[in-house]
């Protein structure tokens, strides 16, 4: 469904994808995690299409997305979502007005009837009665769970979500964990997730790509990423500090 | 650590070419959606450019129509001061309704709506850059200039020369309250000078620079926001370039027209 192919990408000479291959199934929900300055984040840029590497592709549905003309890659568009770090809600929007965007752009639907589905997104992440609200008006969790809800506004076939529990208390975090399981198991969707957070990405992974330095360090099952004695996905996992002197100035 | 004066001359001279090729990109490709994709399908977005037209127009006409009172009364002390040396005082309505009407009404009501409404637009997309609201867009499938940029070009293409139009009669209103009220020019006598001297070019000029300015500003503004970078506070940065950015292109627009329309005759 979705494959990126030996992709490399660099910013002022530093490498920061290095060779990418990885390939997600339909229903799968693949978790991209990595310490911060991995390189999860530009490549889920580059999969998305608003970065283009600068070797490799992307194919969505078997189209190479930075190759594709106009239209092929406006329907290409509508059958994938996304949700941002911050949410990128349009904060000049209601948050009914943000996922009527998408609505909107892609179908004839009159704006009561938009308003009707905008209200059914809304219920399925819990936020009823944030209908009219705006925003700067909704906590941090509120504005990614709104955020999801237009992100689904077009029913996507794959969802991308950039870090969603970032930011977030614990259990805010986990309540997010359990949603994005249950719009996985209610609409079918394929979930590629990039987070640091190991314990959202054990909550919600079928698969986890770990990333290291440009490139995919270790590819499996939560249990076979857990189980790996690979030293870089140790240090990770166990949490252990980077070599060098600490903010006091002794050694870590 | 300070540049080498050459290098930090040749860093700019490469920031104005690279921003010139970015508004040279905007531009063709505002004029493309504009013009061809309503036969493609496109479309305007109606609601958004009203929006628009009401921050730019409706909004900004009461400070439009104070600042032109004022400079139409500032034009008419003026020209009252060397025009009565020469005893042709009755012949500083004609100088009020040229001026304003060619060259101060269109120039100040740019400059006006640059500060209040670009400087908005400019943090506007410049905040909905840095907060990732037009990669939302750019994932949706949505195409930022039709989205963001167009209704906001198309509202300071209406909304600039309207305003203008109030300016003119705003300007040729305070000349004429200095002018009855205290140079002593009869209120028929104004308003016959003032019938005499404009002509329907000067009204035309005017409009003709509103509208080249409104592109100027609305893509200076627009090519500027969206280019911003990094965190909230170059967000400030940019609306700052933004509005410098765009008086000065204003300026040596006038110029040029002005230029242009003189040696047409």
């Amino acid at each position: 469904m979705l494959e990126a192919m030996s992709l490399r990408k660099a910013y002022a000479g530093r490498q920061v994808l290095d060779g990418i291959d990885l390939e997600v199934s339909d229903g799968e929900t693949l978790v991209i995690l990595g310490p911060s300055g991995s390189g999860k984040s530009t490549l889920l840029r580059c999969l998305v299409g608003l970065e283009r590497p600068d070797q490799g592709t992307v194919r969505l549905h078997g189209v190479d997305i930075f190759d594709a003309d106009t239209s092929t890659l406006a329907k290409l568009r509508e059958r994938i979502g996304m949700t941002f770090q911050g949410g990128a809600l349009f904060g000049s929007m209601t948050v009914a007005g943000n996922i009527d965007v998408p609505l909107a752009e892609y179908t004839r639907l009159p704006l009561s009837t938009r308003r009707i589905i905008a209200r059914i997104k809304l219920g399925t992440v819990g936020l009823e009665d944030a209908l009219d609200r705006y925003p700067s008006e909704l906590s941090g969790g509120m504005r990614k769970r709104a955020a999801l809800a237009r992100a689904m506004a077009l029913d996507p076939e794959i969802l991308f979500c950039d870090e969603p529990s970032a930011g977030l208390d614990p259990i805010t975090a986990a309540s997010l964990d359990q949603l994005l399981n249950q719009l996985k198991r209610i609409f079918d969707v394929t979930l590629v997730v990039v987070t640091h957070e190991m314990a959202s990405a054990f909550a919600i992974a079928n698969r986890i790509a770990m990333m290291h330095e440009g490139k995919v360090r270790i590819s499996g099952t939560p249990e076979e990423v857990r189980a790996s004695q690979d030293p870089v996905v140790r240090r990770f996992l166990d949490r252990v500090p980077r070599d060098g002197p600490g903010v006091l100035g002794d050694s870590a | 650590m300070m540049r080498p004066p050459l290098l930090s001359v040749g860093a700019a001279t490469l920031d104005v070419v690279a921003d010139t090729g970015g508004m040279w990109r905007l531009a063709t490709a505002a004029l493309r959606r504009l013009l061809v994709d309503p036969f493609r399908g496109g479309r305007l977005r109606l609601p958004m450019v009203v929006h628009q037209i009401q921050r730019a127009g409706f909004d900004s006409l009461p400070l439009v129509m104070l600042i032109s009172v004022l400079l139409g009364m500032i034009v008419a002390f003026q020209s009252a001061y060397q025009l009565d040396k020469l005893g042709a005082l009755s012949l500083v309505a004609n100088l009020v309704a040229v001026s304003v009407t060619r060259e101060l009404a269109p120039l100040m009501t740019a400059i006006i709506i640059s500060g209040r409404y670009g400087s908005a637009v400019s943090a506007e997309l410049g905040m909905m850059q840095v907060s990732q609201e037009v990669d939302a867009l750019t994932v949706m499938g949505i195409d930022p200039v039709s989205f963001l940029v167009n209704p906001r070009l198309v509202a300071f293409s209406i909304a600039l020369p309207c305003l203008t139009v109030f300016a003119d009669a705003a300007g040729i209103l305070g000349g004429f309250t200095v002018s009855v009220l205290s140079l002593g020019i009869g209120s028929s006598a104004y308003v016959s000078n003032t019938l005499d001297a404009l002509q329907g070019k000067d009204i035309v000029v005017g409009l003709v620079k509103s509208l080249a300015f409104a592109w100027i500003i609305g893509l200076v503004v627009c090519q500027v926001g969206l280019a911003t970078r990094g965190g909230p506070e170059e967000v400030g940065r940019s609306t700052t370039t933004a509005v410098v950015r765009s008086i000065v292109l204003i300026i040596g627009a006038d110029l040029f027209v002005t230029a242009l329309f003189y040696v047409r005759g």
